[in-house]
């Protein structure tokens, strides 16, 4: 089980790059709106043609620009989750299913299948509601199971869960999940959503700009992003760039301070991240004198904005996350950071 | 009292409407797909037909159909039969007129048409045929009646390019338009007068259906 895509198609804004291979398990394509990742999935499903390149689906080539295989979409056995669900709006959900079902012949079993998925989603009593009537939730589901039922090789995702209110998201994401442990083909999930990604991906492809990195754990991957866009799509506020000054020492010419790391630091350092949970007032390690520049209150957390003292006031802030039960009752003077936190930028 | 032009008008204009039916959602499907300056250039020419007077249509029409030009001289000698003046030369008038109107219409449905439908399908493994007359249609079908009943009721009131290519000969290509006309010209108001309110009487009722048509539209979009 391996879907492998090594192309390149040029677009108006950018060209976009994609190398990964999943090896099992969900993978998560993470970037910025406008990167590339809708792009990807919609070559992958055959909807766009890249202009060089291949993509393997368990040992199948689905295209080849050399070759001049470029299978067709009918027959690429993909399941193809769109952002708006594609649900069509003339029929019920009970006919949005059957279409997935069109290849069963035999009436007797596609009633079977249809009876099953209806109530494995939960759908049975809008099974003979029109789409325009039906939840959001629902809606996913609908298009779930119309996919599912057409026994994809492949499930392809994209941000599933934009087009849902925001109390509807976390329980979709669970329902998801389930959805994904019980499938047995390769799976790829694009989302601008980290939480999401973390959630559902093992492995995870940052993009920018039309570049679509390998495959990283996700959970190495938001330990040490390693690279700028990385680090900005996983989440991190306090980015700059940095240079090497010492086996375990780097200077930040933006926030003009020195920083010691864990990590031994190579030749080739062009930045520094840290979260903005780990700023801390009593870290002795990188501790400088900051002053304050604001703060935003969140509903369980409260973001405190700081300048390092030699930080010009034309620059970003460095973010400081704080739980509300923990909020100082004086600003500090001083920030540290451990160096363990500090996450050292290549690329 | 005659109806022969009342039963010659609907047939003229249900058959017309019938080919552009076919034609208009075949151009818009189509041209649709093509590069912009092809499309341009063809939504130029297809286009034309809807500002032309009608009876720069007819001339033109004569000008091929004629049974001394091109098309025309030909189809005598192959087949005999004459293109001009029988009440299904009327047809070629009506059908070039409204035309265009299927044609914008159907094509306003298409480019509203949301394409992830069509993809989903694809990869749901469904035919392009299935998708086309089972998705595209039915989702585009309240803009595509709306073009046909529009390029019906046009039809139905053509006047100008009919009465060049079919003329009128009481009881054989006489439509309603035509008959006004002649009615009107011998001073017979009150025969004038009949198919006039007839002809009032078809379009409202048309107009009533476009309007109810696009009425359940914006409700379905929540307009």
């Amino acid at each position: 089980m391996s879907l492998s895509v090594h192309i390149v198609k040029k677009l108006d804004a950018f060209t976009l790059r994609a190398d990964f291979e999943t090896d099992g398990g969900v993978a998560g394509l993470l970037g910025m709106s406008g990167s590339g990742k809708s792009m990807t999935l919609k070559c992958i499903a055959g909807i766009e043609t890249p202009d060089e390149g291949r993509i393997v689906l368990d040992g199948v080539t689905l295209f080849d620009a050399e070759k001049k295989i470029n299978v067709r979409t009918q027959k690429r056995r993909v399941g193809y989750l769109f952002q708006n669900y594609a649900l069509y709006p003339h029929m019920t959900v009970r006919q949005n299913i059957l279409c997935g079902l069109h290849a069963k012949k035999d009436p007797h079993e596609r009633e079977e299948v249809l009876a099953k998925v209806l109530n494995e989603f939960r759908i049975e009593e809008i099974a003979d509601a029109k789409p325009a009537h039906i939840s959001g939730g629902q809606a996913q589901r609908t298009a779930l199971a119309r996919i599912l039922v057409n026994r994809p090789k492949v499930l392809l995702l994209d941000e599933p869960f934009s087009a849902l209110d925001a109390h509807l998201r976390l329980q979709m994401q669970l329902e998801m999940k389930l959805v994904l442990d019980a499938y047995d083909g390769e799976v790829v999930m694009v989302t601008h959503n980290r939480e999401e990604a973390y959630h559902l991906c093992e492995s995870i492809a940052v993009t920018d700009s039309g570049k679509v990195s390998a495959l990283r754990k996700t959970k190495e991957l938001f330990a040490d992003p390693v690279s700028f866009n990385a680090a900005r799509v996983t989440g991190c506020k306090n980015i700059a760039t940095a240079q090497k000054t010492g086996a375990h020492e780097i200077f930040v010419p933006e926030w003009n301070v020195r920083f010691t790391t864990e990590k031994e630091v190579r030749d080739d350092v062009k930045g520094v991240a840290f979260r903005a949970h780990y700023l801390h007032p009593r870290t002795e390690s990188n501790r400088y004198p900051v002053h304050f520049a604001g703060e935003m209150e969140q509903p369980f957390e409260w973001v405190l904005l700081y300048r390092y003292g030699g930080q010009p006031e034309d620059t970003e802030p460095l973010w400081w996350r704080v739980p509300k039960d923990k909020r100082p009752q004086t600003f500090p003077e001083t920030l540290g950071i451990a160096p363990v936190n500090l996450l050292l930028l290549y690329e | 009292m005659d109806y022969f032009p009342l039963w010659n008008s609907l047939r003229i204009a249900l058959i017309s409407t019938t080919i552009i039916f076919f034609a208009g959602i075949a151009a818009a499907y189509y041209i649709a797909k093509t590069p912009r300056l092809v499309k341009g250039i063809l939504d130029v020419v297809l286009t034309l037909p809807l500002v032309l007077p009608p009876t720069v249509v007819g001339y033109l029409l004569l000008r091929v159909l004629g049974p001394n030009r091109l098309i025309g001289r030909w189809v005598l000698k192959m087949f005999d039969i004459k293109l001009t003046m029988t009440w299904w030369s009327a047809i070629f008038a009506t059908t070039v007129v409204i035309f265009p109107l299927m044609y914008r219409t159907a094509r306003g449905a298409f480019e509203s048409f949301d394409e992830t439908l069509a993809d989903s399908a694809r990869t749901l493994g469904l035919s392009g045929s299935f998708i086309f007359w089972r998705i595209r249609m039915p989702v585009c079908k309240q803009g595509i009646i709306a073009g046909c009943v529009l390029a019906f009721a046009r039809a139905l009131g053509e006047y100008g390019a009919t009465s060049m290519i079919a003329g009128y000969t009481p009881g054989r290509t006489a439509t309603i338009s035509t008959t006004v006309y002649q009615l009107w010209r011998t001073n017979d108001d009150a025969g004038a007068f009949f198919w006039v309110m007839i002809n009032l009487a078809i379009s409202a009722v048309v107009l009533l259906i476009v309007n109810m048509l696009e009425g359940s539209r914006k409700r379905r979009q929540g307009a």
